[in-house]
């Protein structure tokens, strides 16, 4: 059976494609998390993040994958969303 | 689309039924006595040199010529059906054809083969693509999604257990065990109050897992939990354990295989498990009523995955449907604001005064022991106790009536403050008998594996009656 295409049970009220949650008007007293996925040279870009974000006196917490060939362990996204309003993902070479 | 023709002889055949093959060499007689269209439905080899012969790949030609069987032979006249027969019938199809020595060298007769239209799952999907049914719910499409199921989760969907994907052909299946309209409005869901419609239940029941023939049992569980009585809304809203249960009566319960015996209140029976989730799925996915959010439950009971079951019913005793006037042999919901399940353990009453007793002081539970005409509660007699009350001549009036004298209490052992605990009725009913439930807040239904000298209490929600919920009975249509 094709299960593609489903039939909202709800009210619809809400948009039948998921938002992303809104961006943050501002990172005043927010928690900045930075995410290396670890590919070669991934850390020379988040660590001029990490010092532009800790000159505006921002918290910045370094966290990295174990590889860049699979997805974050669930610990780490666990900890990861525990510890930080915002995460930026330093992804590529 | 091919039309077929005003007027001729139309066949509807299946390469892989042998009956079809039989008759295949005489397509070519019938082709050259008139105008012939062979559809076939499953192969472009069958009858291919024929020009009238077109392979019905998407059925739809089948469909429309409402084909049970193959072979099926049609004579038109002016556009309109004037004969048919199926299978092979010599002397049907010469007189059908007017070829009075067709098929000669074949036996009398041959039975057909099913049509390919009504192959499990192909039926509905025809219907979708080609029936007059319009289904109007918004279709999300998760084909970017490696599992629907998670899909359905991720959208907030679930009760937090796997829910089955309402696809379209899953819920015109379900949609097949009612017979009211897709579009009907059963009413306005709380607490969004937004127009529920008979399709919207489809969908939760198809999530919920429910059978088609679930439907009329669900249809009316809901009607009954939106009649103003019941005051769903606040039940949703409240940071009390309430939520609607389902209890069940009359022949529908055993016809749809729902359990009122063993493990009654359990898990394991998929009408019981399935009829009280979709239930609570409507309420989370059409209404809006969703933990954390509208509903404030502070602790909230397991019966919100489910809580549904039948009355074991008992000639000598009145079932709960008929105490609250469904006539005898109808079935009917009755939907109570159940928190969860309290037991009841007496294995040495043999008397009825004995157990009634017993029974009353572990109803005195129900909120609180110092509180009354709170909550309402429903007392479940297993059957083991009820033949102590129904040897001995009690009907379930004389036992509510029992329990309700015994249940009587003085004011002063009951206010706020006695027996050193702030909890308690206002200073005023000092020096007066106070029942512990309103009039009609008693239900008593019978249910329970045969072994076992146990009851059990379902406490209501503790605003009874016009402020919060009362019970509210429905016939099932």
């Amino acid at each position: 059976m094709n299960e593609h295409i489903l039939l909202d049970p709800t009210a619809e009220n809400a948009p039948a494609q998921r938002a992303r949650l809104p961006r943050p008007d501002s990172l005043d007293n927010k928690v900045v998390g930075l995410l290396d996925i670890s590919k070669p040279r991934g850390n020379v870009f988040l660590d001029r993040i990490e010092e532009q974000l800790t000159a505006l006196g921002l918290t910045v917490k370094r966290y990295s994958k174990p590889t860049f060939t699979r997805p974050a362990p669930t610990e780490l996204k666990q900890q990861m969303a525990a510890e930080v309003d915002v995460l930026v993902e330093g992804l590529a070479d | 689309m091919t039309t077929p023709p005003p007027d001729g002889l139309i066949v509807v055949a299946k390469a892989d039924c042998p009956t079809c093959r039989l008759i295949e060499p005489l397509l070519t007689e019938l082709a050259d006595a008139g105008p012939l269209q062979v559809f076939v439905q499953d192969d472009s080899d069958y009858a291919s040199t024929l020009p009238g012969t077109h392979y019905d790949d998407t059925l739809e030609h089948s469909w429309r010529l409402d084909t049970e069987f193959v072979p099926t032979l049609i004579r038109m006249e002016q556009g309109r059906e004037v004969s048919r027969t199926y299978g092979w019938d010599k002397a049907e199809w010469r007189t059908i054809s007017g070829l009075s020595g067709l098929g000669e060298a074949l036996p009398v007769m041959r039975p057909g083969c099913g049509s390919k239209t009504l192959e499990p799952g192909i039926a509905e999907r025809l219907e979708l693509a080609f029936g007059d049914v319009r289904l109007s719910a918004r279709e999300i499409d998760v084909s970017a999604e490696d599992d629907a199921i998670e899909a359905c989760y991720a959208r907030g969907w679930s009760d937090g257990l796997p829910v089955v994907p309402p696809t379209p052909v899953r819920v015109l299946r379900m949609l097949k065990g009612t017979s009211r309209d897709p579009q009907e409005v059963i009413g306005l869901m709380p607490p969004d109050l937004v127009s529920c419609t008979v399709e919207k239940v489809a969908i939760n029941a198809v999530m919920a897992g429910c059978k088609p023939e679930y439907m009329p049992v669900l249809l009316a569980a809901l009607e009954a939990t939106l009649e103003d009585d019941f005051g769903l809304h606040g039940l949703i809203c409240t940071t009390m354990f309430g939520s609607p249960m389902i209890m069940v009566n009359g022949p529908i319960a055993k016809a749809i295989g729902m359990n009122s015996g063993n493990n009654a209140l359990g898990q394991g029976n998929r009408a019981n498990a399935t009829i009280g989730r979709a239930l609570q799925l409507i309420i989370r996915n059409v209404g809006g009523g969703r933990p954390g959010e509208i509903d404030r439950a502070t602790l909230g009971n397991p019966g919100k995955y489910s809580f549904c079951f039948a009355e074991a019913e008992d000639s000598e005793w009145l079932p709960l449907a008929q105490e609250r006037g469904i006539a005898a042999g109808r079935s009917a919901v009755t939907v109570f604001p159940g928190e969860g399940v309290q037991g009841i353990i007496d294995q040495k009453s043999r008397d009825p005064d004995s157990l009634a007793r017993s029974i009353a002081e572990s109803l005195r539970a129900v909120d609180n022991v110092k509180l009354a005409m709170a909550g309402d509660a429903v007392l479940v007699v297993s059957p083991e106790h009820a033949r102590i009350f129904i040897e001995a001549g009690w009907s379930k009036q004389q036992l509510r009536e029992t329990l309700e004298q015994l249940l009587m209490a003085p004011g002063e052992k009951l206010i706020a403050g006695a027996g050193g605990m702030a909890e308690g009725i206002p200073e005023k009913f000092k020096g007066k008998q106070i029942p512990k439930f309103r009039p009609g807040g008693l239900l008593i239904v019978r249910a329970g594996g045969t072994a076992g000298l146990f009851s059990a209490i379902i406490a209501g929600w503790a605003a009874s009656g016009p402020v919060g919920s009362s019970p509210v009975t429905r016939e099932i249509t």
